[in-house]
């Protein structure tokens, strides 16, 4: 295609859906998504939608990855009942975790990272850069573009390279240079809008590696699509494990990749409900929230239209949650349109419902999750008053999206567990 | 497009052309920068030291294709609470003066304030029109309506990286002028004017538009003459806003902005076309 992301397009975009929900191609998901972004970017995302769509119709691209998948993530991710975790969720529910955190590098990320790293091969750019708020992303980028020997800059809020230092350290040994930002609000948002203006000035070069489904057309349906593994695993998973679909699906949603992810082998089944959780923080009263669908409303950030975060006049507004990974203003253009046309529902958890449920799973199960997973998980908790409603013995899928290796810091400070000044110190809400 | 709406900025240009043979100096100050009653000062000092259209920046939490100079000034005006509606009432205080004035906003702002009347209320103020960095065509068509409904020019942007299918439709969508960004990144001063500026201008034209101005690097009288002997206008924003930043003191920053000013009107002036 040739720029034409919304030739012909009319001014109203019916709301009627038609055709599968899980094949749904971009620009536009509904009234969300589109191309907000700078004409010099077009040409580059134009090139980027074409040499995607070339690969998806390549069996050796899907073989590569693949392979890669199979020898390096450590695909598929297993399948975990947890039946004491389920004990807290409620009587005769039956919790199934996709285990997401035990790919390499430790979460979801890295299913898009190796996608697209390939697809910069093929369109012969040396450079990746990337964006990154807690630094998983970034050291999913780091790790792909140390694989693939291609050069690789990443954004950081100068806020976050502070807090996350040990992450700054990953990033750097895996030979990637970490740009601390140091304008705006100087946290992910101000990252994204660095990456995009290093991406405006080097397109020719450069590829950006945008981290979740989020951004301009083609990159909500791309990333989409290399995440969908995780809830066709899931599903086949659970066809041998039980016989049957799932009741509903549980994922956090931050900028909403894990959550399509999961969400996608399911869009077409209509009896399986699905679950969004955004970030409460505080209280979606409080202000101190990243609960976008609670407390935001349709705008445009980072290039496409969606649930945002922002004040009467449409300036963008701080986010907060105890989860760095989940504390993002917008959410992908695909979630704002299930919540529209009521196919998923979103719904808040507060830091402390976070916690609570990370606590539970560490103690009944013997996996930390992350603090993002531990959205889901408190979900799941939440969904047990209703589950008993579904069926006689509702069965809940939960994606643990990653694991809690870099929120120890964090859930220490939480749970008063470190007593004296701890050699890195952590502040509330940060992970070392 | 089968609605015929006079340009306002346009016509300015071709008077200008016509009249002066010469290029057009258009001058970017944001709204807010030290403050609102400053900025306004700051427009009026700029306008009667010789800029012929205003660029008015409306502050934006998220600017990307801004460089840190216009960051700056836009944090210090969102900082100091400057709103969507102070912009409305700059527009008012500072039109009527021979400079007509666009609009430069991030689209959220816009959408925000609902497309259609911003228009109204942007003409009612005296506004030319808006133009419009992370806004294409393609997704522009309630703006493409509400600005033939007000008589409103709509700038859009082309780059280096532009095709030439793009720029035929960028052209066509444009009134007023289109804005040919000089070089492939954000606003900040640079040491010359990108190479692939002129030809981008050439290539426009002959894609179809009426007039191109350039921006995006003019820092110096030397590139406003450069840029003024092939394009219809010389867009200059960031070594503008840092006479007012780096100024000990707002009179102090006053003069320097029309010192600067008059050296790029004459830099312009100083090419026939």
């Amino acid at each position: 295609m040739t720029g034409g992301a919304a030739a012909g397009r009319p001014d109203v975009h019916p709301q009627a859906v038609s055709g599968p929900l899980a094949s749904h191609a971009g620009p536009y998901f509904g009234d969300f998504g589109g191309r907000f972004v700078p004409e010099a970017l077009i040409a580059a995302l134009d090139e980027l939608d074409t040499a995607y769509h070339k690969a998806q119709s390549d069996p050796a691209f899907g073989a590569e990855l693949a392979r890669l998948h199979r020898t390096y993530t450590g695909r598929p991710s297993p399948l975990t009942e947890v039946p004491r975790f389920a004990a807290h969720v409620g009587e005769g529910v039956r919790v199934f975790l996709k285990r997401e955190d035990l790919n390499h590098t430790g979460s979801h990320k890295i299913n898009n990272v190796l996608g697209q790293a390939l697809l910069v091969k093929r369109m012969g750019k040396t450079r990746l850069i990337a964006e990154t708020g807690a630094g998983q992303h970034g050291v999913a980028t780091a790790t792909a573009a140390a694989l693939m020997d291609l050069e690789c800059v990443v954004y950081m809020g100068e806020e976050d390279t502070r807090r996350q230092a040990l992450n700054v350290a990953r990033m750097e040994l895996l030979g990637a240079t970490v740009v601390p930002v140091q304008v705006g609000t100087r946290t992910l948002k101000d990252a994204i809008n660095e990456a995009l203006r290093d991406w405006v000035a080097n397109v020719e070069t450069t590829h950006y590696l945008l981290g979740t489904v989020t951004g301009p057309h083609p990159f909500p349906e791309m990333v989409r699509d290399f995440h969908k593994i995780i809830g066709e695993e899931a599903k086949a998973q659970l066809a041998t494990e039980i016989g049957r679909l799932p009741d509903a699906v549980a994922a956090c949603v931050g900028g909403g990749s894990n959550a399509m992810g999961i969400f996608n082998a399911f869009l077409d089944e209509p009896d399986v409900r699905l679950f969004g959780f955004e970030a409460g923080g505080l209280g979606v009263s409080s202000g101190k929230h990243s609960a976008r669908f609670s407390g935001g409303e349709p705008g445009v950030l980072h290039g496409s239209r969606s649930y945002l975060l922002q004040d009467e006049d449409g300036q963008t507004l701080p986010s907060h949650s105890v989860s760095a990974g989940l504390d993002y203003p917008s959410v992908g253009p695909e979630h704002a349109w299930l919540h529209d046309i009521g196919r998923a529902e979103y719904r808040p958890v507060s830091d402390h419902e976070a916690m609570e449920a990370f606590r539970v799973l560490c103690r009944t199960e013997g996996i930390i999750p992350a603090i993002e997973s531990a959205h889901a998980l408190a979900g799941a908790i939440q969904l047990g008053r209703e589950a008993r409603e579904w069926s006689d013995e509702p069965v809940l899928l939960v994606n643990l999206s990653g694991r809690g290796d870099k929120d120890v810091a964090t859930a220490a400070a939480w749970f008063d567990l470190i007593e004296d000044e701890p050699v890195v110190k952590a502040d509330e809400g940060e992970q070392l | 497009m089968s609605v015929t709406v006079a340009s306002q900025v346009g016509a300015h240009l071709d008077e200008l052309r016509a009249q002066q043979g010469r290029a057009a100096l258009v001058g970017y100050l944001p709204v807010g920068f030290p403050t609102v009653p400053g900025s306004v000062d700051a427009v009026r000092t700029m306008v009667d030291a010789g800029v012929d259209v205003v660029e008015l920046g409306m502050p934006y939490s998220d600017p990307v294709m801004d460089g840190p100079t216009i960051q700056r000034a836009a944090d210090v005006a969102l900082a100091g609470g400057t709103r969507v509606r102070d912009t409305i009432a700059a527009v008012e205080q500072v039109s009527g003066r021979g400079a007509p004035i666009l609009v430069m906003t991030y689209w959220n702002l816009v959408l925000r304030y609902g497309v259609d009347a911003y228009a109204r209320d942007l003409a009612n103020a005296g506004g030319a029109g808006l133009i419009t960095p992370d806004l294409i065509p393609d997704e522009a068509a309630q703006w493409l309506t509400s600005s033939d409904a007000y008589g409103l020019d709509r700038v859009f942007l082309v780059a280096p990286s532009s095709t030439r299918e793009r720029l035929a439709s960028t052209a066509a969508a444009s009134r007023g002028f289109v804005y040919a960004a000089s070089t492939m990144g954000v606003t900040g001063e640079r040491a010359t004017v990108g190479d692939r500026a002129e030809q981008l201008v050439a290539d426009t034209r002959a894609a179809g538009a009426e007039r191109v101005c350039v921006g995006v690097g003019v820092s110096t009288p030397e590139h406003a003459a450069q840029v003024a002997s092939y394009a219809d206008g010389v867009i200059v924003g960031s070594a503008l806003v840092r006479t007012l930043l780096d100024a000990p003191d707002p009179t102090s920053g006053l003069d320097s902005l029309a010192g600067l000013t008059a050296a790029l009107a004459a830099g312009v002036a100083s090419v026939s076309r």
